[in-house]
């Protein structure tokens, strides 16, 4: 190393030539993969805002087994459980192009036509899908004693359902729901087949411009950890705070 | 529609190199989930964190994440330990075997909790009086440990085999010529890719279908006997 090299250049020749990662390559692309984060972010948590607020009714209907919805509803999860969310989004932004009259219809130019869309639409559906049948399993698992409790208190079933059955099943449902919440930030990988670039989309454009697949793959895992690292955070903390009541009491050990 | 029938056997051989890859890596997840859950309850402090930490790791990372990072980058790595060791000589990792290779070490972390479990549930007076009778360790898990662990592991089982099935899917990205991308490059030519992934979407649906109606059936079996509260 000559005397006139600064220090950064002496990094550079480090992470170039004796480094297995070439960490000032990834270092100079690393505010591509904050904004892939941020589309992985942004799609998975509208598709789990929508897909949510689709589950409750979808599992209440379910629950109680209503004589015209639950059939059908029963089909829709059981068909977007039983196939792969890949077939589904390839299926809405591939295959409705087929279709005259899809891309002649109003929805095809903003919508349609946009990957961003078919997989926030695809995205919320599959998510409804499997939160509706485990928001089921939760609201049928309510206590009899409060179900009773509440009609002794002359509450209407809108106002059981509000006030008793809900708060509880929603409890009852959050460690299921943090599993589907990383589940579907595993599963939202999918985008970058779609030619979006999340944070796996800019590992592979990295693969592709520098034929290096550790930096660009190797850093799309990190970012990954991290954020299922956070997520998993929060959800204890949530955890802690609504389920605290249920949860084992620590007890010294006898030893 | 009628293109269907035309290219039913590019379909056919599609779903087949699915199954395969499904069954050989479900193969390869039940071994390292054998062995992590072997690691992860013994008495050996650097089996239990290395169990540990891929556990860990694999709930962290996406499969389609590792499956690009063994495809595009294990070549390199094995093919530099080969010619560093002498071992052996230029290998190529194909799509397929990158395909099971990741899928069976990701499943193989939800499979080591699986069977984690089940063993956990086995009562332990059970094993204890194996080894009081003069069994081997291996003895104990051939007449004891296994026959339980299966009807105890079976829901769990069935439930990481359905998000397997689907797993596979995603090798198509890589390039492998299972259904997905038999399918996706049939219904490009011929200009109908909807006809051809809905195909898709009902074959999935079917091989989802069976294996939930015929693992359901298995774990009657091994419920025989079994008192229910």
């Amino acid at each position: 190393m000559t005397t006139e090299q600064t220090f950064f250049e002496y990094l550079v020749h480090v992470s170039e030539n004796h480094s297995p990662l070439d960490f000032m390559l990834i270092a100079d692309h690393l505010d591509k993969f904050f904004f892939g984060a941020l589309l992985t972010l942004e799609i998975t948590a509208l598709a789990l805002v929508i897909g949510g607020a689709m589950a409750v009714p979808l599992a209440i209907a379910r629950a109680y087994r209503h004589r015209w919805l639950n059939g059908p509803i029963w089909a829709f999860t059981y068909v977007f459980r039983g196939t792969p969310l890949l077939v589904q989004i390839y299926l809405v932004y591939y295959g409705l192009a087929q279709f005259d009259f899809v891309r002649e219809s109003f929805l095809w130019d903003p919508v349609l036509s946009s990957p961003w869309w078919c997989a926030l639409i695809t995205f919320s559906l599959n998510t409804a899908a499997y939160t509706t049948e485990f928001l089921r399993g939760a609201i049928e698992n309510t206590a009899r004693g409060e179900i009773e409790a509440a009609k002794a208190c002359g509450m209407s079933k809108i106002q059981m359902m509000r006030r008793v059955i809900l708060p509880g099943a929603f409890r009852r449902a959050l460690p299921a729901y943090s599993n589907e919440v990383i589940f579907m930030l595993h599963s939202s990988v999918v985008l970058s087949t779609i030619t979006l670039q999340d944070i796996l989309g800019v590992g592979r454009w990295l693969n592709g411009r520098y034929y290096l697949a550790y930096e660009g793959f190797i850093t799309a895992m990190v970012f990954y950890m991290i954020l299922v690292f956070l997520i998993s955070q929060g959800f204890k903390f949530w955890e802690k705070k609504w389920l605290g009541h249920l949860m084992p009491r620590a007890v010294e050990s006898t030893k | 529609m009628e293109f269907i029938w035309e290219y039913r056997s590019l379909l056919l051989s599609g779903t087949a190199v699915t199954i395969q890859l499904a069954l050989a890596s479900l193969a390869l997840s039940v071994l390292f989930g054998l062995v992590g859950a072997a690691a992860k309850l013994s008495a050996n402090r650097i089996g239990k964190r290395a169990a540990n930490a891929y556990t860990t790791l694999i709930r962290g990372v996406p499969d389609l994440v590792l499956m690009m990072l063994l495809f595009y980058g294990g070549q390199q790595i094995v093919n530099d330990l080969g010619s560093v060791t002498g071992l052996w000589g230029y290998i190529e990792i194909n799509q397929f075997t990158a395909g099971v290779g990741s899928i069976g070490f990701v499943f193989g972390a939800y499979m080591t909790e699986t069977f984690r479990g089940a063993i956990l549930a086995i009562p332990r007076g059970q094993i204890e009086a194996g080894v009081s009778v003069g069994m081997t360790p291996l003895t104990v898990f051939r007449r004891i440990t296994w026959p339980q662990m299966v009807r105890h592991a079976l829901p769990s089982f069935t439930n990481n085999w359905l998000v397997l099935i689907k797993a596979t899917a995603l090798v198509s990205v890589i390039g492998l010529h299972d259904l997905v991308w038999n399918a996706s490059t049939a219904g490009r030519s011929v200009r109908e890719p909807f006809t051809f992934m809905f195909a898709v979407f009902i074959i999935y649906l079917l091989l989802t279908a069976c294996s939930d109606v015929g693992l359901r059936w298995l774990e009657r079996r091994y419920n025989v006997g079994v008192d229910r509260g």
